[in-house]
């Protein structure tokens, strides 16, 4: 050690350390603070007991307590779920108009359905549930097999054109290649864009609508208006599901796409099919 | 064999080389230890205004915080009656009239700014009064010494008890004033559990067992601290814990109130005076009693100067008022007193600092002052510094009063649907959602009329309230809560638009007319529309 310095003023040893004149004294720390101190120390060594600390190298210590923040989350979760569980259970055993008329319930069931969407149905519908071309927008007022909350209900639980569910909602729109002339064709789209726009071509229409009553109106409708027990969509409204031209309403007639969705009941349970079914009904659309 | 050279024979001593060491382990020079103990403080109970005021801001001090919680104050049958509550799970804060909700807690913020600057106005102008005075830790060491001294006499008397052999008396004189230092700290804990939930009914839930687990956690711990801070570690925790006798260096200056010892007029210190007087020195007023120092909490020596340890209670200055009433001189020999004064009185008494301390100099031949010494003078608190810490204060309160008064307490919040942000519907329409947030903030239910402000083709549903399109809807809003509506707003086809425009929601309650709006945007597909096929 360098030599002891005296501060002249206290009369206490200062620790030699010296900024711009001024020295720190080295007066001695109060036993209590060193007794915190090595209180810290004891802490510190029995909290390594009892928790994972030290790093290993495919791992870490476990310790005695047995702690891991992915085992408190599952707690967690099931501590959740636990608490849902009455709420689900009553969610199961009510019908869904019930369901709707109790704000509690329908509320717990548009927050379950909006997950399990996010989760299940967010592929092909989109996030926002606003659909994209050949899958339905959810939040319209167009229904394809019905927008009320039984008819949605049974869409999600069946699905539309699946290939197992002996429930699930079919229909088939005919090939009319095989069936109408190539003008017809031309004059039956010319037709059924004039209902909601302009045609390309005015002069088709008026064979167009003969056509249409020879060959459509049994599904779409008189008035093209569809017909939703067989899933014929509207065709005198805004909304178009698979096309956006007069040339691919002709395609849609002559060789027409069908859109399949699978049945969620036997992969969902009946639960969060409810709770989907009250989420989409509450997203604006609903009947 | 002879081990043993002959004297006389061989080199002399100057030639050994004296090597420089020093024993490591010496027992005349023991080691500097690294800590000691705490050495042990006995108070003298003071007399005089400044011991009679410090019992009265203890006695209103300790008053508002214990009996705080207990004041009723009725809000009604939808608010609770307590005066003063932080009603953590129902995020209020109430406080006599005023109700707090979260989004309001800037005026929380507000008032410790407040606090902030107070404390800078009432250190730079009266110094650590806070310290001395009002802070806990001061209010409650007091009340335990006075404990102390009740139980084990005054200084004397627990000097002795202290240094006694163990006894039955000691014993049961310890036992005592721990167990009311445990009292104390209990009913101190256990008051701060009252500013959370309702008074009566925890007070009964905690005497019974009933109540939660952290209303037990948190008076044990508050009851802990009480009891160690404020009986066992006293002034330990003024001097290494508290930052603010660091901060206070910064805070004052040469007008600032000190607790001081007027050395001009005090030295030369003598015990005996008279008999020094009489051989022809000078003397002081100090008669080297030490009543300053017996009764000092912190256990310091205000003769040694302003210091960090001095919380400035000023009992000293009642000890030593105390004395020279009794010897016939003049108070104020500790007082307090700027080092403005103190340095002018020191320049007199010195004679600008060329000689030592001659107290003839400051003094009539009557005993008194002369003209030319400085006092106290009450005009030195009103200085720019002092005003503008005052001006500051000020302006942040009048702010929280204005914001108090002015303050909506119906709002409404408007959250437009980003995913969708419009929906086609198959008339053609174009539909957009919002959620609207009505917040009502008095616990009365009200009804509330929500409504729109521009677009005057469009109309609204809301969910759960109606399903047929309108522009005005009354909506129940339970007392003290906020209610979120889905909205959805249909602009029919062919309504020219700009594919955003801007409108408004309008809250207003049916029977107050209290109004609030929030701007709104209506999306639309634009150009899109037209050519969609």
């Amino acid at each position: 050690m360098a030599d002891k310095h005296i501060d002249d003023l206290s009369g206490v040893e200062t620790t030699g350390h010296e900024w711009d004149g001024i020295r720190e004294l080295n007066n001695p720390m109060p036993r209590w603070w060193v007794y915190t101190f090595y209180a810290t120390i004891l802490w510190a060594i029995v909290y390594c007991i009892l928790y994972p600390a030290w790093p290993l190298v495919t791992g870490a210590t476990r310790g005695v307590l047995g702690f891991s923040s992915r085992a408190e989350l599952a707690a967690d979760i099931n501590a959740a779920r636990a608490a849902q569980g009455a709420v689900l259970e009553k969610i199961s055993n009510t019908s869904l108009g019930d369901i709707l008329a109790d704000p509690q319930l329908s509320q717990f069931a548009t927050a379950g359905g909006a997950a399990a969407f996010r989760v299940n149905c967010t592929p092909c519908h989109g996030t926002g549930a606003s659909g994209g071309q050949g899958y339905p927008n959810l939040n319209d007022d167009e229904w394809l097999w019905g927008g009320d909350i039984d008819a949605i209900y049974q869409t999600v639980a069946h699905g539309v054109r699946d290939s197992v569910d002996p429930e699930t909602r079919v229909s088939e729109m005919p090939a009319f290649s095989e069936i109408l002339k190539p003008e017809e064709v031309n004059q039956v789209a010319a037709y059924v864009v004039s209902l909601t726009g302009t045609p390309r071509q005015p002069g088709l229409v008026e064979a167009g609508k003969q056509v249409f009553a020879d060959n459509c109106a049994a599904c779409h409708g008189e008035k093209a208006e569809g017909k939703r027990d067989m899933g014929a969509p509207n065709l005198a409204d805004a909304i178009w599901l698979k096309v956006q031209s007069e040339a691919e309403v002709a395609n849609q007639i002559r060789s027409p796409k069908h859109g399949v969705m699978p049945a969620w009941a036997g992969r969902l349970g009946d639960t969060t099919v409810k709770q989907l079914a009250v989420y989409i009904h509450s997203l604006g659309g609903g009947e | 064999m002879n081990l043993y050279t002959a004297p006389g024979v061989g080199p002399d001593e100057s030639s050994v080389e004296r090597i420089d060491v020093k024993p490591v382990h010496s027992p005349g020079k023991p080691r500097e230890p690294l800590y000691e103990k705490r050495k042990k403080i006995f108070p003298k109970r003071a007399e005089g205004q400044f011991r009679r005021f410090k019992w009265l801001v203890m006695l209103i001090t300790l008053g508002i915080y214990y009996l705080t919680p207990w004041i009723r104050w009725d809000r009604g049958p939808f608010a609770p009656d307590q005066a003063v509550l932080v009603d953590l799970a129902g995020r209020r804060f109430y406080f006599f009239f005023i109700e707090i909700w979260p989004q309001e807690f800037f005026f929380v913020a507000g008032l410790l700014v407040m606090a902030g600057f107070g404390l800078f106005l009432l250190t730079s102008a009266v110094g650590r009064a806070w310290c001395g005075y009002t802070c806990p830790q001061t209010v409650w060491v007091d009340l335990f010494l006075a404990v102390e001294g009740f139980v084990e006499g005054d200084r004397n008397a627990r000097i002795k008890l202290d240094a006694a052999p163990w006894s039955f008396n000691k014993i049961w004189k310890r036992v005592a004033k721990h167990a009311i230092w445990i009292a104390i700290a209990i009913a101190t804990g256990g008051a701060w559990i009252f500013y959370f939930a309702d008074a009566p009914s925890l007070a009964f839930d905690f005497v019974t067992g009933q109540a939660a687990p952290v209303a037990y956690s948190t008076v044990a711990i508050l009851t802990g601290t009480t009891y160690v801070l404020g009986g066992l570690m006293r002034e330990q925790v003024c001097i290494y814990m508290c930052p603010w006798p660091r901060i206070q260096a910064a805070m004052l200056d040469e007008n600032s109130l000190v607790v001081t010892y007027n050395d001009w007029r005090g030295e030369p210190r003598s015990r005996h005076a008279k008999k020094a007087a009489a051989a022809g020195q000078p003397v002081g007023d100090c008669v080297d009693c030490n009543a300053c120092v017996a009764v000092c909490p912190m256990g310091i020596d205000i003769r040694d100067g302003q210091q960090l340890a001095c919380i400035t209670c000023a009992l000293c200055i009642d000890a030593c008022d105390g004395v020279m009433d009794k010897i016939g001189k003049p108070r104020g020999l500790i007082a307090y007193a700027t080092l403005n004064e103190y340095e002018a009185n020191m320049a007199l008494a010195t004679n600008g600092g060329t000689t030592a301390i001659e107290p003839a100099r400051v003094r009539k031949p009557d005993g008194w002052f002369i003209d030319a010494v400085r006092h106290f003078n009450w005009r030195i608190i009103f200085r720019a510094r002092t005003m503008f810490y005052f001006g500051v204060w000020a302006a942040v309160g009048l702010g929280l009063v204005y914001a108090l008064l002015s303050r909506d307490r119906l709002e409404i919040n408007v959250l437009h649907d980003r995913n969708p942000q419009f929906v086609l519907e198959s008339d053609g329409s174009i539909r957009n959602g919002y959620t609207i947030r009505l917040l009502n903030m008095i616990p009365e239910p009200r009804t509330i009329l929500v409504s729109m402000d521009g677009l005057p083709e469009a109309t609204m549903k809301i969910t759960g309230v109606t399903d047929v399109p309108g522009r005005l809807f009354a909506v129940q809003v339970e007392p003290d809560k906020a209610l979120a509506l889905k909205v959805f707003v249909t602009l029919p086809k062919g309504t020219p638009s700009t594919g955003a425009d801007d409108f408004r929601f309008i809250a207003e309650d049916r029977s107050s007319h209290e109004k609030d709006a929030h701007k709104a945007v209506f999306n639309t597909p634009e150009a899109k529309t037209g050519d969609r096929r």
